[in-house]
């Protein structure tokens, strides 16, 4: 049995739990095995049916259980992967995917496979997966050698599917939880003020790197995002250890990873770690003296030449065709 | 109080991957090492907490002979001491080989606070941290980017598209960082110099039977094809064009 471990917000599916249950489906498909999946949360049951084609759903229900509940979340996954027996036990690569199913493997002392792309079966069995290295510049093919193997699926490398089939059947599962399964809990949620658009929104990102040179000429690129539809402005971790931007508006591998219709990069070399978190970009726009950059090779469109001479002369341009 | 940060050597990459013959590893021929980003945020936290409330912090890594480079790193920059869990074959161990090791090791030390980086740069397997937290018994929160010590309690900020999410823990606890948490210093002169004496602990760790065995490595696909605008400022009428065709204005 394949197990899944569903994660909700606002009392809905997120859409990696939607990817997680496609991936599921697909292996079960080729095992020849079934789907269980698991759903907690404070007023969660009436998201079980709409599970089609896994054979049963495990609710728990609690009112202390809203949002997400580290320790309390690990010890009923674990319980119920001990009762339920799975073979393969899949969750989102999401932060809290990760860190859930990490919790779980921790109690049951068991490996664990995190940004998992492809699976791997040999005589009907999964025998190991692909699963990403170096942020997703580098993929790794490992075999898991202990069972049940716990596996999270990276974003977006499967895309979800609607499921078909007939309702599942919903079984409350009884966990008893105690205080110290609540010692890590969040106190309080402190809303960011909404200031623009923000990267993983924008449809535009128009980034930054060491060849801005200063936390002034960004005020450049601001501009120009100003005169573009929904554009964001970001940067290369360059300009942020350098105080030129905020870590928030850090593109990559340990920044944000963002995918919009187009990625307009201005100074920016094209290091893997920072490509990867804008690989997902439809195009990719570089602005570069050296023609020798890396970027070129990334880029859809390229731009040789001084960006300090280019940004502004470009600004220019779109102002008189959006004037005329 | 009594810091732990637990960092990896990593190789220091740039512009491209090159692999080895046996498409096992990443071709270090020519490659530096560093400190994983995160970790190196790690680090700073330790030192300023350390600075902020009196104490200690200890730096750790389990990996070869030469991550001693990254330990004196460490110390460099203003860590007071350092152990080096030496194994030249740390590369096979899993994520839960390195946390039983790290566990064991730290667990008659009596640490308040535990840093880990959210996860390594190159193998990225998000666990080690929380792992040691449950051998240790002791609360862990992961991916944080803002952390405080108040009367035996730790106050860190996770940071989501909503907004900052709030945790409150007692001490001791783990705590997994994000790169974005402080800007870390560079080592001073005085500190390379005075860090060269600190004495490295070195200890052989016990490896748990493994449970992952890595098969290869491999390049992502990449396809996209480069169309040159143009040159300098002349390009700007074709840019602006192309801006308008991609409906960007
Ligand atoms: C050539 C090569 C072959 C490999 N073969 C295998 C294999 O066969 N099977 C396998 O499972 N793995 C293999 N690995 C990966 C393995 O060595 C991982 O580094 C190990 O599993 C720990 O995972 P991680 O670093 O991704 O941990 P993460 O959980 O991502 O690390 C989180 C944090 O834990 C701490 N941490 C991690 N590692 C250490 C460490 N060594 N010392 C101190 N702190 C640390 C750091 O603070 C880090 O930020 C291989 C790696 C290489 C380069
Ligand atoms: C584990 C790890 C994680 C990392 N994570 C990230 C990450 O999340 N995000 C990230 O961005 N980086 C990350 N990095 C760093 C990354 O490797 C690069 O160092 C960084 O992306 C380079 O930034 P840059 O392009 O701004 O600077 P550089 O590489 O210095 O490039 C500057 C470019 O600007 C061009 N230039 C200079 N002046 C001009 C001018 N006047 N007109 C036009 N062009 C000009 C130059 O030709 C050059 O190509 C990470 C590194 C590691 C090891």
């Amino acid at each position: 049995m394949i197990f899944v471990l569903v994660e909700t917000a606002n009392q809905k599916l997120t859409e990696s739990s939607w990817e997680t249950l496609t991936a599921a489906r697909d292996l079960a498909q080729k095992l020849s095995d079934t789907t269980e999946a698991l759903l907690i949360g404070s007023s969660v049951r009436a998201l079980a049916p709409t599970l089609k084609g896994l054979r049963s759903v495990s609710v728990v229900e609690d009112p202390r259980l809203a949002g997400y509940i580290p320790e309390a979340f690990a010890k009923i996954a674990a319980e119920a992967i001990q009762k339920k027996r799975p073979t393969v036990v899949l969750a989102p690569g999401t932060e809290m995917g990760n860190d859930w199913l990490a919790r779980v493997a921790a109690r049951l002392d068991l490996s664990l496979a995190t940004g998992c792309t492809e699976f791997f079966i040999e005589n009907g069995a999964l025998k190991g997966v692909t699963r990403t290295n170096w942020g997703g510049s580098l993929l790794e093919e490992t075999e898991i050698l202990s069972t049940p193997k716990l596996l999270t699926l990276q974003p977006h490398a499967v895309a979800a599917q609607p499921l078909a089939g007939a309702e599942p059947s919903v079984e409350a599962l009884a966990v008893t939880l105690e205080d110290r399964d609540f010692r890590v809990r969040l106190k309080e949620l402190v809303r960011k003020e909404k200031t623009g658009i923000s990267l993983t929104e924008a449809k535009v990102v128009v980034g930054g790197g060491r060849g801005l040179g200063s936390a002034e000429a960004f005020k450049m690129l601001e501009e120009l995002a100003s005169l573009l539809n929904n554009a964001a402005v970001g940067a290369t971790r360059v300009a942020t250890s350098n105080n030129w931007r905020p870590h928030s508006d850090q593109i990559g591998q340990t920044g944000t990873q963002i995918a919009p219709d187009l990625y307009i990069a201005v100074g920016v070399s094209g290091a893997i770690q920072h490509m990867v978190g804008c690989k997902n970009s439809k195009k990719i726009l570089a602005i570069n003296k050296d023609p020798d950059a890396p970027i070129f090779q990334r880029a859809d469109y390229g731009v040789i030449g001084d960006l300090h001479q280019i940004v502004p002369a470009l600004i220019a341009e779109i102002k008189r065709l959006k004037g005329a | 109080m009594k810091v732990l940060v637990c960092i990896k050597r990593v190789p220091d990459t740039g512009g491209g991957f090159r692999l080895t013959a046996d498409n096992k590893r990443v071709d270090t021929t020519n490659l530096g090492f560093a400190i994983s980003p995160h970790e190196e945020c790690a680090v700073e936290e330790a030192i300023r907490i350390i600075e902020k409330h009196g104490g200690s912090s200890t730096v750790l890594t389990l990996g070869p002979m030469a991550a001693q480079e990254q330990l004196r790193e460490a110390l460099a920059k203003g860590i007071n001491s350092a152990i080096l869990l030496e194994a030249d074959d740390y590369e096979s161990w899993d994520a839960r080989a390195v946390a039983h090791a790290i566990a064991e090791t730290v667990k008659p030390m009596g640490f308040d606070l535990l840093l880990f980086g959210n996860e390594s740069a190159d193998v990225c397997n998000y666990q080690v941290g929380l792992r040691v937290a449950h051998l240790l018994d002791v609360p862990c929160v992961s991916g944080i980017k803002a952390l405080e010590i108040q009367n035996g309690k730790a106050i860190a900020k996770r940071e989501s598209s909503e907004g900052w999410e709030v945790y409150e823990v007692s001490l001791p606890a783990v705590f997994t960082v994000k790169e974005g948490i402080n800007v870390p210093r560079h080592p001073s002169l005085r500190g390379i110099m005075a860090a060269k004496k600190i004495p490295i602990e070195q200890k052989k760790p016990i490896r748990q039977n493994l449970q992952m065995a890595r098969k290869l490595l491999k390049k992502p696909q990449e396809g996209r094809q480069l169309e040159i605008l143009g040159q300098g400022v002349e390009a700007v009428g074709k840019v602006a064009a192309k801006l308008r065709e991609l409906g960007a204005i």
